[in-house]
C-alpha cells in the first residue's frame, strides 16, 4: 500500500500543474512528496487558501497534527473541490508538498477520499479544441 | 522524516530505478488518475456555473459590430488568468528577455516590494504586498495576477466591467470627455465631478478604434497598489492602454500596455492578445472575496510557521 501511494504521488508530480497561489513558493521543500494517511479534525474553506487539518499517527503511537492548504475555492471547484469534501473525523490519505523547515505543513496535490475516490489540487489547463462535456 | 511522528519521506525523485519499472509506474499512474482527469476537462462547477470551452472543430460565428459585451473566460481554461510570477507577457522569471526597462526610481521602488512570487519573492509572513491583507489590488493587478471571469456591459456612455475577484468594477468613460490632464492631481474636467483624487482603479476613457476593436486608456493611480504578484511597481505617472479585439462571435483578445515614464524607461506589454471565450449568459460569475479574518488564520496556522 505504501508502495502504491509513492506511485501515485510521482504521479501527481507528472501529471498536474499547480494552478499558482499569491504566497511564495519559497517555504516549499519543492520536488518532495509525502503520502500521510490521517483523520481528518476540521476542513477550512476560505480564503487566500483552503486548509485541510488532520491527525497522522505514528507506529508509535505519536500523533502529529498537519496543516494542508490548497488554492482559493474558485480555484478548486473546477477540480471538484467543496465545502463538504471532508468531514471531521474521515479517515484519508493526503499527498503533499510539504514546506522546508520541517514542520507538519504542506500543499495538498491530491487526498484519496473515504470511498476511494480521489480530489486532485490541479490540472493542465483545458487544451484549446476540447469539448464542452 | 518528520520529526515526532515517525513518518517516512516518499521522494519522487528516489524513485527511477530502471527502464522497465518506470514505464510500470507511469502506466499505473494514468490508470489510477484517468478519471480524475477527465472529470477536470469537464471543468465540474458549481450548478449553473458551467465553463464554456470550444467543441472540436467548431466555427464560430462572426464578430457583433461595436461589441465586447457578455461574461468572459480565458479560452485555454482558467488556470491561464493567474499570473502567480508576475504579469503573463512579462514574467518576472529571471529571463533577460523579460527584464523591465525599469528607471533608477523604478528599480528603487521594486527592491523596496517584497513579493511572494518572482525573483525577489521572500516567504509570506515577510511580504510587504498589499494584497494578502486584503488591500485593494486595483487596476491592471486585477488582470494581471488573479483575473477570472469578467463580465462587459455596454451602455451609452460607459463600458463597464465587473471583476470576480473580490466583486470589483470599473467604468470606462465612452461619452467623449478627455482623461485627466495632470495624472498626479487627476480630476475629470466635466461638470459635477468630485475633487482630485487618485485612485486604486484610475480614470478610464475607451473609444472604437474599428469596429471589432475597443481601446481605452486609464490614468490617475494611487500609486500604493502593485502591477502584478511579483512586485512590479508603478508611480503616479501611470498610463494604462488595454486594447479589446473582438475576433469572432465567442472570441475576444486583451492586450495591456504599461506606460510608466517615471518608472519605466519605454512602455511595455504586460497581456499579449490573451484570449478569452465567451461564456453563456446564464451563468453567474462564482464569488471570490478576501477575507481578513479568514487571512488572518491562515496566517496563524500556516504562513507564519511556515516561515520560522
Amino acid at each position: 500500500m505504501k508502495r502504491m501511494l509513492v506511485i501515485v504521488a510521482s504521479g501527481v508530480a507528472l501529471l498536474s500543474v499547480p494552478l499558482g497561489a499569491h504566497h511564495a513558493t519559497a517555504v516549499f521543500d519543492l520536488g518532495k512528496r509525502l503520502a500521510l494517511s490521517g483523520t481528518v479534525t476540521e476542513w477550512f474553506w476560505a480564503n487566500p487558501h483552503c486548509l485541510l487539518r488532520f491527525d497522522v499517527r505514528s507506529e508509535g503511537g505519536d500523533v502529529t497534527h498537519w496543516v494542508a492548504e490548497t488554492q482559493a475555492p474558485p480555484n478548486m471547484i473546477p477540480f471538484g473541490w467543496t465545502k463538504q469534501s471532508f468531514a471531521v473525523g474521515d479517515q484519508i490519505t493526503v499527498t503533499l508538498e510539504p514546506v522546508k523547515n520541517g514542520q507538519p505543513l504542506g500543499r495538498i496535490l491530491q487526498v484519496r477520499l473515504p470511498d476511494g475516490k480521489t480530489l486532485v489540487a490541479g490540472a493542465p489547463a483545458i487544451p484549446a479544441g476540447d469539448a464542452r462535456p | 522524516m518528520i520529526p515526532g511522528s515517525g513518518i517516512r519521506a516518499a521522494e519522487s525523485r528516489s524513485l527511477a530505478s530502471g527502464l522497465g519499472r518506470t514505464v510500470i509506474i507511469v502506466t499505473a499512474v494514468i490508470a489510477l488518475l484517468a478519471p480524475a482527469i477527465r472529470g477536470q476537462q469537464g471543468f465540474r462547477r458549481t450548478p449553473g456555473a458551467v465553463y464554456d470551452a470550444d467543441a472540436k472543430g467548431r466555427k464560430s460565428g462572426p464578430a457583433p459590430r461595436r461589441d465586447i459585451s457578455g461574461v468572459w473566460e480565458f479560452a485555454n481554461g482558467g488556470a491561464e488568468g493567474i499570473q502567480a510570477d508576475g504579469a503573463k507577457a512579462m514574467p518576472s522569471d529571471g529571463k533577460p528577455e523579460h527584464e523591465l526597462p525599469f528607471t533608477a526610481e523604478g528599480r528603487k521602488a521594486f527592491m523596496e516590494h517584497k513579493p511572494t512570487f518572482g525573483i525577489t519573492q521572500v516567504p509570506s509572513a515577510l511580504t510587504n504586498d498589499p494584497m494578502p491583507g486584503c488591500d485593494p489590488q486595483g487596476f491592471p493587478r486585477i488582470v494581471l495576477h488573479n483575473a477570472h471571469h469578467e463580465q462587459i456591459i455596454q451602455t451609452a456612455t460607459q463600458v463597464v466591467i465587473l471583476y470576480q475577484f473580490n466583486k470589483k468594477w470599473r467604468v470606462i468613460w465612452t461619452d467623449g470627455r478627455k482623461l485627466p490632464g495632470n495624472p498626479e492631481v487627476p480630476a475629470w474636467d466635466i461638470k459635477d465631478s468630485p475633487p482630485p483624487e487618485a485612485r486604486f482603479w484610475g480614470y478610464s476613457v475607451g473609444r472604437w478604434l474599428d469596429d471589432y476593436t475597443f481601446v481605452a486608456d486609464s490614468n490617475g493611480f494611487d500609486d500604493r497598489t502593485w502591477l502584478d504578484n511579483a512586485g512590479r511597481p508603478h508611480s503616479d505617472a501611470l498610463h494604462v492602454i488595454e486594447t479589446y479585439h473582438r475576433v469572432d462571435a465567442e472570441h475576444l483578445e486583451k492586450t495591456i500596455a504599461i506606460d510608466d515614464p517615471k518608472y519605466y524607461t519605454r512602455s511595455w506589454i504586460a497581456l499579449d492578445k490573451l484570449p478569452y471565450r465567451l461564456q453563456s449568459a446564464s451563468l453567474e460569475i462564482p464569488e471570490q472575496e478576501c477575507v481578513p479574518s479568514e487571512t488572518a488564520k491562515y496566517n496563524q496556522l500556516f504562513a507564519n510557521p511556515a516561515a520560522r
